[in-house]
């Protein structure tokens, strides 16, 4: 059931508003920032507030205008955008504050400028969650590739200016393709809303909805960075920390992978997908990229490269359990969105603590810091454990129902590829671990730590992904919203 | 109905441009204030076209009291009221603006220029309006002479051979297009459009008929820079005046193309281009080249207007390719995107005539900081850059997604590849702009500001690329139905 409610459109704007406040208060840090911090608050207790609405399992829906005949600007807040919405409003408070500490911390030039893309680029990632068809979806997804732009050339030195080249080409391309898919559904059905199971069926050949769903996991999958269209992520790591942290392992990246989820149960369908025969060859073509990448990850000795290889793989986990179209497969996948979200966000907030705190970019140069560091490196290997897939870290969970769902769907060869994607990360998170607990600093180093504003949320994520693993059903977490989508796109498990 | 209008829209900006010369003799100044009355109340007048035209239908005036078929109709059906529109609204937003940039770019020619240009828009106005087709060749001939004299006036000697180019290339597209016409009269005996097409319709099979539609198509091909026929268009763009540069790159092309329109759909009809002749195909196959050989060419270019003048050539194609698909998604494509990029390229003109107006400078290799140097003007052009590129909600990505429906439901799939890919290009030029304004290195900076009556037209056509964009709903209904009428 609809209710009718304008807190999507307030969920969703009030950060792009913030931005223009921030660029008001250009001068005075502590007012500018102190936007961001009610903007991000305000932000996450307006979407916090739909929960129970929708754990009752209504939509709560807001419509604007008309874009174009039949498809509404217009956004639905489901169980699925609301977990997305709430991981990225949740994560951007945490990011906001950590934020704070990094560009001081390193006395970067053009602050204004990055808390206002980093506002709107916030208002960009809800819309997507939010909306209610493709077009607005598009729409929202178009403004989040741009505004990223300007955060990914944050340096403006050569090598930023060509990532960010790199960058626009990729995802432009992808958006593109994107609305070709968008313009041949709405020129086979003449709507575009989202609808749980799908619209398309009985719409079109089966050849030609074969080439639509390729074309709309291309689209997508730009952004999900599966290979061979990942190689922007790791060039876009010259961006400064926190917008790697939030952007590039959570919004921008997750945007693409909601979207292949959507395309999947919401546009195409179960029942659709298993008809035409494109699911487990989607698997198969995603379980490559988290091999590879795991293994690309191996070789990089860049701190933020490896996560950026490492990110690549475990968001083809998600689509991998998407692909499956069956209950297990769904639950891992989406649940994956979250935990992932934890424990990488983590990750990178350790990379940039370190390299605030001592300028080290590189893996081979990280010899004791578990001495020096000791907090951020803790929750470092709280985070890399998850990874692996050790409990009580939250990353076994989405895992074991990722194995459970390979194991319905009966493709025994994925399950290996699971399992042995897990020792790679144990591969290459444990060399890491090794060397800072193990090993010894050449020169003596006394306790240097990063500034707290960059400790606590790196704490606070470190521990949220472990209550996530030991208590995953909490009121109000996320499992309860997976299996209110599960229910609706399946019918009941 | 008959009501006075149609002709007051025609009769306003050929008087005041009679009375230009005597009132410059008087006082200089005074130019500027008669262009913009005369402007302003012609854009009144298109507002009062458009309310009467939905509110009753097609508008008729018979000049001179003669009925016709015998004697010259004016007639102002929907696609007539938002040509004249669009016209009246470019026109009045270039008029304010051009105050500071003919002062200064023109000071000697100021009195020529203003004369001009109201001819200019005598000339435009009348090809919308009229319903006779000989009138609608003298229309055309009244706006082209003005333009070349219009480009002639340009600072540099460049500007009189771009000017004598485009005059040799523009005659013999008159040429070919008057004697068209004269075939067509020959073979029908009647000079108004609507009689015309009925008599037409016994003769389609006529060699005649099918002459005078290859010389018509090839001529308006030339008028309007259709790939291969454009090598008139960038020298003409470039070496222009700011203000005159704006005026036909938004202008010119767009009535071209409403003549296309207006001679295809209404005149030969969609049974005669489309299944006896295929005129519909070649146009769109040679649209789809020009849009790719257009984006690329202005990748290729150092001086920002050559860029935006291959720009334009690629964007011409996205209106050809409309008028060829002969849908109804299609050619509402193609009527939209003659409002959009009416609104865009008048917009980057008008930023590009205010940045060499404050800097001079027109290369875009020295565009470094000029994001923080002239932050008005450079956001206006960067709000118009991203609606060419097609970001949502931007308007120019409605022209394009309908453009695209058009070809996926006429079967033609590549049709839409190329439309999508040539926004990557797009994107490939309009950024390399970008990044150099607002991440460039950047020296010392001072920042300096355009005079308001340069800002507030490019202010009103960059809102009006949002507007129009994001509340596209408001307008769709009268362009669809607009080109339903013409399909049937």
């Amino acid at each position: 059931m609809d209710v009718i409610s304008i807190k999507p459109l307030l969920a969703v704007f009030i950060s792009a508003a913030a931005s223009v406040l921030i660029l008001l208060s250009d001068k005075k840090r502590n007012l500018r920032e102190t936007w961001t911090m009610i903007a991000a608050t305000l932000k996450f207790i307006i979407i916090a507030s739909m929960i129970p609405a929708v754990l009752e399992g209504n939509n709560i829906y807001y419509k604007l205008f008309n874009i174009l005949p039949g498809i509404p600007f217009a956004f639905r807040v489901d169980a699925f955008g609301l977990l997305f919405g709430v991981l990225a409003s949740f994560l951007w408070i945490l990011t906001s504050v950590y934020s704070i500490g990094y560009v001081r911390g390193l006395a970067e030039h053009a602050q204004t400028r990055y808390f206002a893309s980093f506002a709107i680029a916030l208002s960009s990632t809800i819309g997507v969650a939010f909306a209610a068809n493709l077009l607005t979806l598009f729409v929202f997804y178009e403004i989040l590739t741009l505004i990223t732009y300007p955060l990914v050339i944050h340096k403006q030195s050569a090598k930023a200016k060509s990532a960010g080249r790199k960058y626009l080409v990729y995802t432009l391309s992808g958006g593109v393709v994107l609305l070709f898919a968008i313009i041949a559904t709405y020129s086979l059905t003449g709507s575009l809303g989202f609808t749980p199971g799908g619209f398309l069926y009985g719409y079109g050949s089966v050849l030609g909805l074969q080439i639509l769903f390729a074309a709309y996991i291309v689209g997508f999958g730009v952004k999900a960075a599966f290979m061979p269209l990942h190689s922007w992520l790791p060039s876009a790591m010259v961006a400064p920390t926190p917008v790697s942290a939030l952007l590039h392992a959570v919004a921008v990246v997750k945007a693409g992978v909601f979207g292949v989820v959507r395309t999947i149960f919401f546009v195409f369908g179960p029942t659709l997908v298993s008809k035409l025969g494109v699911g487990i060859p989607l698997a198969y073509f995603v379980a490559y990229t988290i091999l590879v990448a795991s293994m690309f990850a191996l070789t990089q000795d860049n701190l933020k490269k490896m996560l950026a290889y490492s990110t690549i793989s475990q968001l083809s986990y998600i689509i991998l359990g998407a692909a499956y179209v069956n209950p297990a497969g769904l639950f891992g996948g989406v649940m994956h969105i979250a935990h992932h979200a934890f424990m990488k966000i983590t990750l990178f907030f350790c990379a940039g603590a370190i390299y605030v705190a001592t300028k080290k970019k590189n893996i081979s140069e990280l010899d004791g810091i578990g001495k020096s560091m000791p907090y951020t490196m803790a929750a470092f290997s709280i985070a890399a454990f998850g990874m692996a897939g050790f409990p009580p870290v939250c990353g076994y969970l989405s895992k074991w129902y990722l194995l459970l769902g390979s194991v319905e769907a009966n493709q025994l060869p994925l399950v290996a590829v699971l399992l042995s994607s897990a020792l790679l990360n144990v591969a290459y998170f444990f060399p890491i671990i090794y060397r800072a607990y193990f090993k010894q600093a050449k020169t003596k180093t006394k306790k240097n730590e990063a500034p707290a504003l960059m400790l606590i949320p790196l704490t606070l994520t470190a521990a949220i992904s472990i209550i996530l693993g030991l208590w995953p059903d909490a009121p109000g977490f996320f499992y309860g919203l997976v299996e209110l989508m599960a229910k609706n796109i399946f019918g009941g498990i | 109905m008959n009501t006075n209008l149609p002709v007051l829209i025609v009769i306003i900006p050929l008087m005041s441009s009679f009375i230009m010369p005597v009132v410059g003799l008087i006082r200089r100044r005074y130019c500027h204030i008669l262009s913009f009355i005369a402007t302003s109340a012609v854009f009144i007048l298109a507002i009062m076209l458009i309310k009467n035209v939905t509110l009753h239908g097609t508008l008729s005036y018979h000049l001179g009291n003669w009925e016709p078929p015998w004697g010259i109709e004016y007639v102002i059906d929907n696609l007539g009221a938002y040509m004249a529109a669009i016209i009246a609204f470019i026109g009045l937003s270039i008029s304010v603006y051009s105050k500071k940039s003919i002062e200064k770019e023109l000071n000697k020619n100021l009195v020529f220029y203003y004369t001009l240009h109201m001819l200019l828009l005598t000339g435009l106005l009348g090809i919308v309006v009229t319903g006779d087709i000989f009138n609608l060749y003298v229309f055309l001939e009244i706006s082209s002479l003005s333009a070349y004299a219009l480009i002639a006036l340009g600072e540099k000697r460049q500007a009189l051979t771009a000017s004598f180019k485009y005059l040799i290339l523009g005659t013999i597209a008159a040429s070919f297009i008057l004697i068209g016409i004269g075939f067509l009269y020959a073979v029908t005996g009647t000079l108004n459009m609507a009689d015309m097409s009925l008599h037409l319709e016994e003769l389609y099979g006529s060699r005649v008929v099918h002459a005078a539609a290859v010389l018509i198509v090839v001529g308006l091909s030339i008028k309007i820079a259709l790939f291969p026929l454009h090598s008139w268009l960038p020298n003409a763009y470039t070496h222009a005046p700011s203000t005159v540069s704006a005026l036909i790159a938004a202008l010119m092309s767009k009535v071209g193309a409403y003549m296309m329109i207006r001679l295809l759909y209404d005149v030969f009809t969609i049974n005669f281009f489309i299944e006896t002749m295929p005129v519909g195909e070649i146009l769109s196959w040679t649209a789809a080249i020009a849009i790719i050989a257009g984006s690329i060419s202005a990748i290729a270019q150092k001086n920002i207007k050559r860029m935006l003048a291959y720009s334009s050539i690629s964007q011409i194609g996205y209106i050809v390719l409309g008028i060829g698909l002969a849908n109804t998604a299609g050619l509402t494509g193609s009527l939209l995107h003659i409002l959009n990029h009416a609104l865009m390229k008048g917009c980057l003109f008008l930023a590009v005539g205010a940045i060499i107006y404050k800097t001079g400078i027109k290369n875009i290799g020295d565009f470094n900081g000029l994001g923080k140097k002239m932050p008005y003007t450079m956001a206006f052009f960067a709000i118009a850059s991203l609606s060419m590129v097609g970001v949502p909600p931007l308007c120019g990505f409605f022209s394009k997604w309908y453009l695209a429906l058009g070809s996926i439901e006429a079967g033609r799939w590549i049709f839409a590849l190329v439309i999508l890919s040539s926004s990557l290009l797009n994107a490939g030029y309009f950024f390399r702009v970008l990044e150099k304004a607002y991440f460039g290195e950047q020296n010392k900076i001072d920042k300096t500001i355009a005079p308001a009556s340069m800002l507030i037209p490019m202010l009103v056509l960059a809102a009006a690329c949002i507007v129009f964009g994001i509340l596209v709903y408001m307008i769709l209904p009268y362009v669809q139905y607009t080109a339903i009428s013409l399909i049937q």
